[in-house]
């Protein structure tokens, strides 16, 4: 059995694609959303609608619910209320069983690669194909040579573990881990945060490559103004909750990522400029305040 | 919902007096005066139906982890690949230290009880006592005790590392059920092994006792080992092992259910770590009272006509 040959049976042992829907329907919905933890509301009724084949990117501070949307996508994450729909399925609906089949048909790439620490690179890749497929130990050392190739390692680092590899490579190990299985949809939580300009642009032309080679959907949260520019079709920005009113919409932006650099909305605009304006005078007003407070507690004593 | 409706009480409750004072009242300090125990009070409650409504949320999300873990079981057994690590490090990793304690526990019976027991001339019977004792009680609990400080708090800062590091989210993104993979084979091992282990640690605390009271104590050789025998039988060392079985399982479930909720950052590994040893260690004692009346009970149902005289 040649290497492509497996690949081929590989990818008939994994559901079809819509099986059971029309082409149109969007591959990812998600509905009225909203994530609560313990008093502290994370995101309130998000709307998204992800087409098949689209590569959508998600922007926001930090703290503002872009990781808590993309685990709610795949059921790591079980909204507070709202609905998520993957290929015209609720997830919530779905036994742990049914669950564990459709996140088969995703890719996760975890911020910080989330390697098994206790087990080599080769291994870290092989595991899914383990746990799914009874490959023989040939064709496993095949499939792991050729993801390593397609996000540019050598198979030299085959049999080191997690903690030997430098950042860069461990995002890339991490896709390669992603990659093993041919999913459908690939998940990026922030690929390039932590990474020098150079291992960010190439981890953004591997976004590109896969998304050209694979034809996946891809959705990539993250902070990088150069990703949203090369990667995306599509941008969507998040604001956190506590800074925004009653009945404001929780989502900025969505639109294209020529349209995010002329937006006229402030909070967009800064955010993309990396302004932090606001930020600065409430830091200052508060530091003024304390420092207020504390020259009034001697005077009044 | 229970734990954030407690939350909310707390600071109305706490809020409400002050309000009185501060707002209202004319004489601010007098009606201070007054309503501050009334205050104090109300905090003390709040705080306390806070704690009581955190320890049944925490009380019943282990129930359904331990259903969870339960369901997984016995619908498909873990992979030889998972569950051979978790037998190597429950168990084989554990026998020196589990032997050390029961050939201590063993020596320091015999060391405590022979003076009492001299003076009384029933040096013989010697045997007796630190056999029943250990098969009984001791070497269970003790055995336990070291296997919870051992297995437990490895097991809970290795799964809270995985939790912190979203290796756990990552196995479950990747379509593993974390559960099976991870909790199964160590909670099989903790039920397999720390029974067995338990029948380790009798073994040596008798070897123990016997060498120290018969070798440094010079106590027939014969007369010990006689009175053993006719004081231990077998559903003594039935109550023993069948006890370290619950032991052997709740040291797996809460250690594992500990590492899963385990708070971000090297503090909420630490202390998962410490929970996990803390809580098992009292289950252990939980279940070593409640085990110990229910077993004395079918005893004495069994076999009511006997009485046993050392």
């Amino acid at each position: 059995m040649s290497r492509h040959d497996h690949h081929d049976a590989h990818s008939e042992a994994r559901p079809e694609p819509g099986s059971a829907v029309s082409a149109d329907q969007p591959l990812i919905h998600v509905e009225g959303l909203h994530v609560q933890f313990g008093r502290q509301h994370v995101l309130r009724n998000v709307n998204l609608t992800v087409p098949r084949g689209q590569t959508l990117a998600i922007i926001g501070e930090s703290g503002c619910g872009k990781t808590v949307l993309l685990k709610s996508i795949i059921g790591l994450i079980r909204p507070t209320s709202g609905r998520v729909f993957f290929d015209g399925q609720d997830l919530s609906t779905l036994s742990d069983k049914e669950l564990t089949r459709q996140r088969i048909r995703f890719g996760y790439v975890f911020q910080n690669a989330a390697l098994f620490d206790s087990l080599t690179v080769a291994q870290n890749i092989a595991f899914p194909l383990r746990q799914h497929f009874s490959y023989t130990d040939a064709e496993i050392r095949d499939i792991v040579r050729d993801r390593l190739e397609e996000v540019g390692l050598s198979d030299a680092i085959v049999a080191k573990k997690p903690a030997e590899l430098s950042g860069g490579m461990r995002k890339r190990v991490g896709l390669a881990r992603a990659l093993a299985m041919n999913p459908e949809v690939l998940l990026y939580d922030e690929p390039t945060t932590g990474l020098d300009p150079i291992m960010t642009d190439v981890i953004n032309q591997l976004i590109i490559r896969t998304r050209d080679h694979k034809h996946v959907t891809s959705i990539v949260v993250t902070h990088n103004m150069e990703t949203i520019r090369k990667v995306p079709d599509r941008v969507v920005m998040l604001y956190p909750l506590p800074r925004l009113g009653r009945d404001e919409p929780q989502v900025l932006f969505d639109g294209s990522p020529e349209g995010i650099f002329q937006c006229r909305d402030k909070r967009v605009s800064q955010f993309v400029r990396g302004e932090a304006r606001e930020r600065l005078m409430e830091m200052l007003a508060t530091s003024r305040r304390r420092s207020g407070e504390e020259s009034a507690a001697p005077a009044a004593n | 919902m229970r734990g954030q409706a407690a939350a909310q009480l707390a600071p109305s409750l706490a809020k409400l007096p002050v309000m009185a004072t501060a707002e209202n009242a004319p004489h601010g300090s007098e009606a201070r005066g007054c309503f501050a125990p009334l205050q104090a009070a109300a905090d003390w409650l709040a705080d306390l139906g806070h704690l009581v409504i955190v320890w049944f949320t925490a009380l019943g999300d282990l129930a359904l982890f331990t259903l969870r873990t339960l369901r997984w079981l016995f619908s498909r057994l873990p992979r030889r690949e998972t569950l051979i690590p978790a037998f190597y490090q429950i168990g084989v990793l554990s026998l020196p230290v589990v032997a050390l304690t029961g050939t201590f526990i063993g020596m320091v019976l015999a060391v405590q009880s022979y003076a009492q027991f001299r003076m009384m001339g029933l040096e013989t019977r010697l045997g007796a006592v630190i056999n029943m004792a250990l098969v009984r009680e001791l070497g269970p609990v003790l055995a336990a005790t070291m296997l919870a400080g051992r297995i437990g708090s490895a097991m809970a800062a290795e799964l809270g590392t995985m939790r912190v590091t979203e290796q756990i989210d990552a196995l479950a993104s990747m379509g593993t059920n974390p559960i099976h993979y991870l909790v199964v084979p160590r909670f099989l091992a903790c039920i397999v092994l720390i029974p067995t282990l338990t029948i380790m640690a009798d073994f040596m605390g008798v070897v123990g006792g016997a060498f120290y009271s018969i070798t440094l104590l010079d106590v027939d050789y014969y007369h010990y080992w006689v009175h053993s025998k006719n004081f231990v039988n077998n559903f003594d060392l039935f109550i023993g092992v069948f006890k370290s079985l619950f032991f052997g399982a709740a040291i797996g479930l809460i250690a594992c259910h500990r590492g899963f909720n385990c708070d971000p950052g090297a503090e909420g590994v630490g202390r998962a770590a410490t929970r996990a040893f803390v809580f098992s260690f009292v289950t252990i004692l939980l279940l070593d009272l409640f085990l110990g009346i229910l077993l004395d009970t079918l005893n004495n149902y069994l076999w009511p006509q006997q009485a046993r005289v050392v």
